[in-house]
């Protein structure tokens, strides 16, 4: 037996709600890939980290999988092109971002005959590949994760040290959404494939597959591809569907029982987490040379035709995936990218599919809290009750209720996951996490004004210093050509020949400045 | 006698405390430069001199030694007055200048059709964030601009505009939510 296995004692993370799945809507029935769109719109600051930097130009024709901007920073990812085309250059579109804000995306206008780039091809011998080129393979696919963090995964791998448990999470949580189900049913070998790649890319030798009890289909599947594999480093675990057990944090204090410290990372108590769509998509990477330019999606909501799971390219407009999956047959319907819990209002179907876009949901205006009579908060403490981060979302809420985003950060704001778990229980119907979501974009932009603010004092210290330096310099200059004058004019007949010129000179012009310019 | 004793043994008290005291002011004083360093901190460093001092840090020496008020720094807002009052320990004020607080942060840019290259700007500049030569085209580093609007006034051609800064593309926004709005 490996040494670093876990042990898997059944615990169970801190608050959490059950809540109603919807997810009979779009389970169920097969993915099935959405046709050719005329257009792709790529939005470069898609992921964690740097926006990538775009690398063709328009009116140039590309092909499916050719990088079209690369990769900026240490955490960022390259994008590739979503189908064979032509550039278009930029146009603004609401993107599925905090407030609907526009953002300019790539265009790229699809010529209808779907060509593959040939530029990675598939390593077939991945097994005695070394763990490095595995990595870079991962980074160059564009490969994040899958679960909503987008967080480049070839990052994640590289700042695990080796030895490392690895964590497949199938857990998902969030009503409505399927689109792991889906796929844990239908292509669960390549899932197992791919974490197979990733224990290798990790040096480890230990991965626990996760799934909750209430998606036995896909448990099921799961069972038969390990069997198939016979590869007795996977574990499967059925773990309790409780909201939100498929957070990272909440997923691993369910299977060891331990926490991850606050302000830490999983790596930092020996595990790595990562969702089952990642799984495949790292299989499709390495073993076909397939960069990541689809991905699959929860289209549902009870307002639209024909709900269900889409193979979807990054950058279709939304609209298309409404049309897929049957139209939306009320008008005013909201959409929303992601689950009722966690999602992000978009604003209007113009949207493009991102990496992170696991669900489009389509809610009628009465399954929405917006209407609801909110009252001043009782301090009940309900919300600290549910919080799964063991947070107290009151306290933190008035701090933040009158801008004391400091006193917020001391009571954890950082740690909120967003999961919106207090906004269902709280009786005074407060939007907190919404609260949250601004405190803590304040607090990132307040550090990043302090960082601005000392670099620029660092450069108009520097400059004074270079002007102090300079100006030093032409007195020192000065004082020793004076030096050397008035010794010359001690001397004799010099002196008076000198003192002549000097009274020529200032008779003849008002004299020039010496003065040079600096710049 | 016993007032004799008594007397004495104050004064040697008195004389003690006076010397712990003596002493400990000396070793724990505040330094006038390190209450400098702090306002310092707490001023956006746009280096724009609105407040009559040129940059941030004179304004700072200023305050420290009493000769400036706090609500002079209108880059720095209601929220430098704020903050200086309660290092200062002083009463928050209302800002001095006319400001829109509602204006977004700037950074200039140089037309460059427009430019003559007369270096102007660049001496005008205290954060070093144009480059430029001597009749040639000169440009602003966005990166380093601090949107202080020094360099407007000496050009002779006006081709330095003001634009908004760009948000910080990954959109962390939020806004804050109001009374009637809440999170679906």
């Amino acid at each position: 037996m490996n040494p670093t296995r876990i042990a898997v004692t059944p615990g169970r993370f801190h608050g959490g709600l059950k809540l109603d799945g919807h997810r009979k809507l779009a389970s169920g029935k097969p993915i099935t890939p959405l046709p050719l769109s005329e257009r792709y719109f790529l939005w470069l600051a898609q992921h964690y980290g740097d926006a990538a930097l775009p690398c063709v130009s328009v009116g140039e024709r590309v092909l499916r999988g050719q990088v079209v901007a690369l990769q900026e920073g240490q955490r960022g990812t390259p994008i590739h092109a979503p189908t064979s085309g032509i550039v278009r250059g930029f146009q603004d579109l609401p993107a599925p971002a905090a407030d609907s804000s526009s953002a300019s995306m790539l265009v790229i206008e699809s010529d209808g005959e779907d060509r593959a780039c040939t530029d990675l091809s598939g390593l077939a011998e991945w097994d005695c590949a070394a763990p490095e080129t595995l990595v870079e393979r991962i980074a160059q696919s564009g490969i994040v994760g899958l679960g909503g963090a987008v967080f480049a995964t070839a990052a994640k791998i590289a700042r695990a040290e080796a030895g490392v448990t690895l964590i497949l999470n199938g857990a998902e949580c969030e009503p409505y959404i399927s689109c792991d189900d889906g796929l844990m049913r239908e292509r669960a070998n390549s899932i197992i494939g791919g974490a197979q790649i990733l224990l290798r890319a990790l040096g480890s030798s230990d991965c626990i597959i996760a799934i909750e009890r209430d998606k036995p289909e896909a448990i099921a599947a799961m069972e038969v591809a390990l069997r198939d594999a016979g590869d007795e480093r996977f574990r499967l675990e059925r773990i309790f569907s409780l909201y939100p057990a498929g957070g990272e944090r909440q997923l691993i204090e369910t299977l060891t029982g331990r926490q991850v410290p606050r302000g830490g990372l999983p790596q930092d108590i020996g595990l790595v987490c990562i969702n089952v769509g990642t799984a495949a998509a790292i299989r499709h990477a390495v073993c076909e040379g397939r960069p990541l330019t689809s991905r699959v999606t929860t289209v549902t909501g009870p307002v639209l035709g024909a709900p269900g799971n889409f193979d979807v390219r990054i950058g279709t407009p939304v609209r298309e995936l409404i049309a897929a999956a049957g139209g939306c047959n009320d008008p005013k319907a909201r959409l929303i990218m992601g689950g009722p819990m966690m999602g992000i209002p978009l604003r209007d179907d113009r949207v493009p599919v991102i990496k992170a876009m696991n669900c489009l949901l389509a809610l009628p205006e009465s399954a929405l809290a917006d209407g609801r009579d909110q009252r001043p908060c009782i301090r009940c403490g309900e919300c600290a009750e549910v919080c799964p981060a063991r947070l107290l979302p009151q306290q933190m809420y008035w701090e933040l209720r009158d801008e004391r985003f400091e006193p917020a950060r001391k009571f954890g704001l950082d740690a909120c996951i967003e999961c919106g778990c207090c906004d269902v229980v709280c009786p005074s119907h407060l939007p907190l996490t919404r609260y949250f979501r601004w405190g803590k974009g304040q607090l990132h932009r307040q550090t990043v004004e302090r960082e601005r603010a000392e670099h620029a004092r660092q450069r108009f210290e520097a400059r004074n210093a270079r002007i102090g330096q300079q100006k030093a310099q032409r007195e020192a200059r000065l004082a020793a050509k004076r030096e050397a004058l008035e010794k010359a004019r001690s001397d004799g007949n010099r002196g008076a020949a000198i003192d002549e010129i000097i009274a020529r000179k200032k008779s003849s012009t008002a004299g020039n400045d010496d003065s040079g310019q600096t710049g | 006698m016993e007032g004799i004793t008594a007397i004495l043994a104050l004064g040697i008290l008195a004389a003690l405390l006076g010397l712990v005291l003596g002493l400990a002011a000396r070793s724990i004083r505040v330094e006038s430069d390190k209450v400098e360093e702090q306002i310092d901190a707490l001023l956006p460093q746009t280096q724009c001199a609105q407040c009559g001092y040129p940059g941030c840090r004179p304004y700072a020496k200023a305050i420290a030694e009493g000769e400036a008020d706090i609500n002079l720094c209108a880059p720095g807002g209601d929220a430098a007055i704020r903050a200086l009052a309660d290092l200062l320990g002083r009463e928050v004020k209302p800002m001095a200048h006319d400001v829109d607080p509602e204006e977004s942060a700037v950074v200039a840019v140089v037309d460059e059709p427009r430019c003559i290259g007369c270096t102007l700007c660049i001496q005008a500049c205290p954060v070093d964030a144009i480059v430029g030569a001597p009749r040639q085209m000169h440009t602003v580093i966005a990166a380093e601009c601090t949107g202080c609007k020094l360099c407007l006034p000496p050009c002779p051609v006006d081709c330095i505009d003001l634009a908004p800064l760009p948000p910080a593309d990954n959109g962390s926004a939020w806004a804050r939510p109001d009374a009637r709005t809440a999170t679906a």
